[in-house]
């Protein structure tokens, strides 16, 4: 059984330029990694011996909703810039240790690796994180919308500056 | 007001109704519901067909196939990707047909109404709706009420002339 | 001349008697024989998250009793804890115990839906009936406690909303003695029947190492014979204090980890939770059932991941917090959720009927796959 912090140093050993940095909140500390190494990093935590991350718990995509806000004459939001993260909570079974990742990537271009490869489980959560959030996988086998329509064009509706439509196929939505 | 066939004849043997109430009287004891569950009530209604409830001591038994039902208990939130499969199945459906709307989510949107994105506010935007059921989830005897009262509905109708 | 032949595709659902809510399931075939299984999700897509974010903290209660809904008790219960985790707040002993007494009620009354609807789904009638007398009397439990049958509303961050009736424990009791020859007869009526085994023994084989890739959590990662339980692998509330077993898989009937194992590890699960509550019931202590919390809740700036072990399996929470009263985002880990990617997995090779059977032994909610 590994501390965070223990399993940061490992990292920051292996990846100097990819493990980016180590924040120690009480309730729950955080490692930041590039988006790009994301697959890289998180097959070592797979494979090395020690740490042994057997299972992803949940993955979850965030909007930051730290861009420039503009506030719309009908009371909504527009945001530019800033980012969208990524958050993975690995557990390990066998070592009975847990960390938590964290990958940011732009509003405008958010792309991250897949770890589909690494945990079956993350090929649903990556679709979510899709379709609630726009988070861009890469190297994903089948990146489609998993909750809403698939020909919703909206946008994606978790994101903090989201404005739903007016009908879908001729519903009206708002109240 | 009583029909003919709540009449008592102590001759036996003898059964004087209108052809109406007859035909009435067959069709509201034999509403079989079309076994489609979407939410949180579909277990209500679930439990409401079991045990405790017994719903088919009204007739209502569930068939699998909207071309053998009469009523569809709309039981659960309805999302906009499943409203058209919905207006499908109710198309599918051969008439007379009857719709109970069971709980908030189906009546009005329940609490998603708000910020639920993807849920219809309320099943009447896509069918017509014949009985409302509130609750949230509503208990079995409230379905069961709404059921009463769709029946009541139907000894009501007429043949020749539209009633609503 | 050889004939020709082609694969078919079968739609099922999303309006259909045995998948168990509005699932639609898309069914590559070779004859019967099922080539590929492409779940469809989202029928029931109700923007808990979205609402999660318009709400303040108390208020997110409402919405996760209606998740899962066969076990509210148990959503309520996973974000009470880790609400109180991320506040820092003690709770009065009287509180866990009923949370834990309620919690495993609820674990009863979910198996019991589970069980009945999958002798349902498969062609057995009575045990559906039999399963659902026993569950209406939890249920008349919980309406006792809180007034409500499905939806409860019952666990407060620091606390309860109403205390325990007077006449809860004697009715407990009472329930307890009944139940447990009740389990006895659900196996000799569906357990051991001959139909019933030869529908579902050897039948949707999960092998340990794919089910923990797929991060399957719950009575189907125990019924592939992991023994993993979050109660007493990461135990939260006062799941420490008691004496109970973890049922596994054995391959009794067939193959470790089939349909059958994933059945009787809820059917002994039942067993072990009736144990918690009969200790719980004798350890109840008296006392306040409210913790001295601030009005306002605000968490501090910062996020956390709490868990639990739900009915179906690993419920988890993220709640991310930026001070102030409503959460910046709640992320919830459904257990069916992540139960159900591994499902087209289970399905390859099988015969068309046998979807029906794999389908109710993942016991999955719609209300919590979908959110």
């Amino acid at each position: 059984m590994k501390t965070r912090e223990e399993i940061f140093n490992i990292l920051k050993q292996e990846f100097p330029q990819d493990v980016l940095e180590f924040q120690n909140i009480p309730t729950e500390p955080i490692i930041t990694v590039n988006p790009l190494a994301i697959h890289r990093v998180c097959l070592f935590l797979r494979e090395t011996a020690g740490l042994e991350f057997d299972t992803l718990m949940c993955l979850s995509g965030v909007d930051d909703a730290n861009g420039e806000k503009t506030n719309d004459p009908d009371g909504s939001v527009t945001i530019k810039g800033g980012t969208l993260s990524v958050y993975y909570h690995l557990h390990s079974m066998k070592l009975d240790h847990k960390v938590t990742l964290r990958v940011s990537t732009p509003r405008e271009d958010p792309e991250a690796e897949s770890v589909e490869s690494i945990w079956k489980c993350a090929d649903w959560h990556e679709r979510e994180a899709y379709d609630m959030i726009g988070i861009i996988f890469l190297h994903h086998p089948d990146l489609r919308r998993i909750l809403m329509p698939y020909d919703w064009d909206a946008g994606y509706p978790l994101r903090k500056d989201y404005k739903n439509p007016e009908f879908y196929q001729g519903m009206k939505v708002p109240y | 007001m009583k029909s003919l066939l709540d009449q008592e004849f102590t001759d036996g043997n003898i059964v004087i109704a209108k052809t109406e109430d007859l035909l009435n009287w067959a069709r509201l004891s034999s509403l079989w519901q079309l076994g489609f569950g979407l939410a949180c009530c579909a277990i209500e209604m679930m439990a409401t067909s079991a045990s405790h409830y017994d719903f088919d001591r009204f007739g209502v038994i569930p068939r699998p196939s909207p071309r053998q039902a009469d009523i569809i208990i709309i039981s659960g939130t309805v999302t906009l990707k499943m409203a058209t499969r919905i207006k499908r199945l109710f198309e599918q459906m051969p008439e007379p047909k009857y719709i109970i709307s069971m709980g908030s989510c189906s009546n009005c949107g329940g609490p998603y109404w708000q910020h639920g994105y993807h849920v219809l506010k309320g099943i009447d935007r896509v069918i017509p709706v014949d009985v409302y059921v509130p609750g949230c989830p509503p208990r079995p005897e409230a379905l069961l009420e709404g059921l009463l009262k769709l029946q009541e509905k139907v000894r009501n109708e007429s043949l020749v002339k539209k009633t609503l | 001349m050889a004939l020709k032949t082609e694969e078919m595709v079968l739609n099922m659902g999303p309006q259909h008697p045995s998948t168990h809510g509005v699932l639609r399931l898309e069914v590559e075939l070779d004859g019967e024989l099922i080539i590929n299984v492409k779940p469809h999700i989202g029928y029931l897509h109700r923007c808990f998250e979205k609402h999660c974010e318009a709400m303040t903290y108390p208020q997110v209660i409402p919405y996760t009793d209606r998740l899962d809904y066969l076990s509210s008790m148990y959503n309520n219960f996973g974000y009470v804890v880790t609400m109180e985790r991320f506040l820092g707040i003690q709770v009065p002993e009287r509180v866990e115990y009923i949370r834990v007494i309620m919690g495993e009620l609820q674990r009863i009354a979910s198996h019991l839906i589970a069980l009945g609807t999958y002798g349902l789904d498969i062609g057995a009638y009575t045990p559906f009936l039999y399963c659902f007398r026993d569950r209406e009397t939890i249920l008349s439990l919980f309406e006792m406690t809180c007034g409500a049958r499905l939806l409860y509303n019952y666990m407060w961050v620091g606390g309860l909303s109403h205390d325990l009736h007077p006449d809860f424990v004697p009715k407990c009791r009472e329930f307890l003695k009944v139940f447990k020859p009740n389990i006895t007869e659900l196996n000799n009526l569906l357990s051991y029947n001959k139909i019933f085994v030869e529908r579902t023994a050897n039948i949707g084989i999960l092998p340990a190492e794919t089910a923990i890739n797929y991060g399957i959590t719950g009575p189907m990662l125990r019924g592939s014979g992991v023994k993993w339980d979050l109660r007493k692998n990461d135990p939260y509330s006062i799941y420490d204090r008691f004496d109970f077993e973890i049922p596994v898989g054995t391959g009794a009937q067939g193959t470790l980890g089939d349909c059958w194992d994933r059945y009787f590890v809820r059917v002994r699960e039942m067993e072990e939770s009736v144990k918690i509550v009969e200790q719980a019931l004798d350890q109840l202590p008296e006392g306040d059932i409210n913790a001295a919390i601030p009005k306002r809740i605000k968490p501090p700036v910062g996020s956390i991941y709490g868990r639990v072990e739900n009915p179906k399996g690993e419920l988890g929470y993220f709640i991310m917090s930026d001070g102030s009263t409503n959460p910046f985002r709640v992320k919830l880990r459904g257990p069916s959720f992540v139960n159900m990617t591994v499902f087209g997995e289970l399905c390859k090779g099988h015969l068309i009927a046998d979807v029906i059977a794999i389908l109710g032994s993942v016991d999955i909610v719609l209300g919590e796959v979908d959110r």
